[in-house]
């Protein structure tokens, strides 16, 4: 199922049980699957038009008067365009709002440099108490969203739109602040989030038949990161690769590496390179990043070789 | 007490706590007195025993900086000690510079960088409207403050969605840090501003005559039960009640007191009033 279907079946399922949450969008309701709950809530979602700025301000003051709203937006425009509200209206305030950005870096597809999202987890990292999560695919968003909204706190979520790869099973057990070991091995850890982390299985169980035996964690939650299995599997494995749909400042991999600081062991990135996005779809923009399967097990072979 | 008395009041209380300081946003605090007087202790459904009780109207000090002045009217009101206004700005206290929720008893919204304190307002009234609690919700912004995008935003969202429930006031005294208004960035014709952006528009001549005040916020909360919002138009005096700070012109936005000038300028607000 497409993940923006399984996000707007959840936040029906909660506005059921819940008459406290609310949803704000800026114009994108279709865009973010959520059109079809405005009949049905009519007096809790609003759409606050072309106004983001505007829309996370309202959204800290229903938050001030013990709503629990949920805000939308393509990924750039629910961060960048947003960050001294979402910093000072929500974070500084201590209000309760989940922000979600849709089509996160290279997603963005064909709406091309303006509309990918590649520095979002970087702009809001270094705001002091926000969570920032990433789903991998259908299992964990739909454990995640009842989890996100009783969380007493802001959290941003980069949310694909689209349908994802199965990772996880269905009797998945979410815990927002845990990293997960989606695969164990012994010669190197793959930490990955979001996108690209059916991928990294796939190149893992191809690395095996080269007698290379990776780890992959799946990174769900890169603010606060889980440093506790991050650093337990980085020093069982001793070298770590990063792959993330973002760019390598400011995102996983930096996370990651803070996380390491004390550590030595190699981390080597896969991600962008600290440049903006460009049109085209998927493929293409993984070809022009350094995104591959063959990127990820180039970058595998070369932090096992830096042990 | 009459409001003319407390007001006297509040405005020697905005002087002592800047004045132990020795430096703040004397002006905007000063130019604000009056309507704060008139919003605490005659307009506002509150309970200083019971800041947070449900239901009850909010104010949202959107120029976040007239912080002391609100803390003033707050001491006043019974919602802390009068002493603690002596603790404005030191290191642990509960009385920042700029409106801090998780702070201050009685603080509706933390404020602090500019328009933004608008549209949360704007999205309390909304919630006021969702829970049918009929709460009234006042916010305060400044002149210069209106030069931010986001003012504008929230206001065509507010009345867009019919918020009643919501009446603005504009501190119109006219200077920002950098100058004059009408020349850093004009705002004018502010009233037709407003009223272009669906909002009922209600002009006070002056901002600091309490009964004036008084009245204009009586006039605004019949359109309570109408489909516009509200927005009153203070024609203010930046550093209203002290000539010498009025003076200053812009200059007095943020400037040094020291205790000695406090003193004497309450001194002053006792003997003349306005």
């Amino acid at each position: 199922m497409e993940m923006r279907k399984v996000y707007a079946n959840a936040l029906e399922e909660l506005m059921e049980k819940d008459d406290r949450v609310c949803l704000l969008d800026a114009d994108l309701g279709k865009a973010s699957g959520t059109m079809g709950l405005r009949e049905k809530f009519p007096d809790r979602i609003y759409d606050c038009g072309i106004a983001e700025q505007n829309m996370a301000s309202i959204a800290a003051g229903l938050s001030s008067y013990g709503f629990k709203p949920w805000i939308e937006s393509f990924t750039p425009f629910a961060t960048r365009r947003i960050c001294d509200q979402v910093a000072i209206s929500i974070v500084y305030a201590g209000q309760n709002v989940k922000i979600v950005g849709t089509d996160p870096g290279i997603s963005a597809e064909i709406n091309g440099g303006t509309h990918q999202g590649t520095d979002d987890v970087g702009t809001l990292r270094s705001i002091p108490g926000l969570v920032i999560f990433e789903p991998v695919d259908e299992v964990q968003l739909k454990a995640a969203m009842p989890v996100l909204n009783d969380y007493e706190g802001s959290v941003y979520m980069r949310l694909f739109r689209k349908e994802l790869p199965v990772v996880f099973p269905e009797d998945y057990k979410f815990d927002l602040f845990k990293a997960d070991v989606l695969r164990e091995g012994t010669d190197v850890t793959i930490f990955v989030t979001g996108l690209l982390t059916a991928d990294v299985l796939e190149v893992a169980k191809k690395l095996a038949g080269e007698g290379i035996s990776c780890e992959v964690v799946n990174v769900h939650t890169i603010k606060p990161v889980d440093a506790e299995t991050v650093i337990a599997s980085a020093r069982k494995t001793g070298a770590a690769v990063t792959v993330e749909n973002h760019n390598i400042v400011g995102g996983l991999h930096s996370a990651v590496l803070e996380a390491l600081t004390r550590e030595k062991i190699p981390v080597v990135p896969v991600g962008i390179k600290d440049r903006f996005g460009e049109v085209g779809r998927i493929p293409y923009l993984r070809e022009v990043m350094g995104m591959t399967n063959e990127d990820i097990a180039k970058a595998v072979r070369e932090a096992i070789a830096l042990k | 007490m009459d409001l003319k008395t407390i007001c006297k009041d509040v405005r020697c209380d905005i002087l002592t706590c800047i004045g132990s300081l020795g430096t703040g946003h004397i002006g905007g605090c000063l130019s604000a007195a009056e309507l704060l007087t008139v919003l605490y202790f005659e307009a506002m459904n509150i309970d200083p025993e019971n800041p947070k009780m449900p239901g009850r109207d909010r104010f949202v000090c959107s120029k976040g900086h007239a912080g002391p002045a609100v803390y003033a009217a707050l001491a006043n009101r019974g919602y802390f000690p009068k002493e603690e206004l002596l603790t404005l700005n030191r290191g642990g206290t509960n009385l920042p510079s700029h409106c801090d929720m998780k702070l201050t008893k009685g603080i509706d919204m933390t404020t602090g960088s500019l328009g933004q304190g608008f549209s949360c307002a704007v999205g309390i009234a909304l919630g006021s409207k969702i829970a049918k609690d009929g709460a009234t919700v006042y916010a305060l912004i400044g002149d210069g403050e209106t030069q931010e995008g986001q003012i504008w935003e929230a206001a065509m969202f507010a009345s867009a969605k019919k918020l009643s429930n919501l009446i603005a006031f504009t501190d119109r005294n006219k200077f920002e840090i950098d100058g004059v208004v009408e020349e850093v960035n004009a705002i004018e014709p502010l009233a037709d501003k407003w009223a272009a952006f669906g909002w009922r528009v209600i002009e006070v001549e002056d901002g600091n005559d309490i009964e004036q005040v008084s009245e204009a916020v009586k006039h605004a909360k019949l359109g309570i039960d109408g489909d516009k919002p509200t927005m009153v138009i203070l024609n203010t005096v930046k550093g209203c009640g002290v000539r010498w700070i009025e003076e200053l012109g812009p200059a007095c936005h943020n400037t040094t007191l020291t205790m000695e000038q406090a003193q004497a300028a309450i001194l002053e607000v006792r003997g003349e009033g306005r």
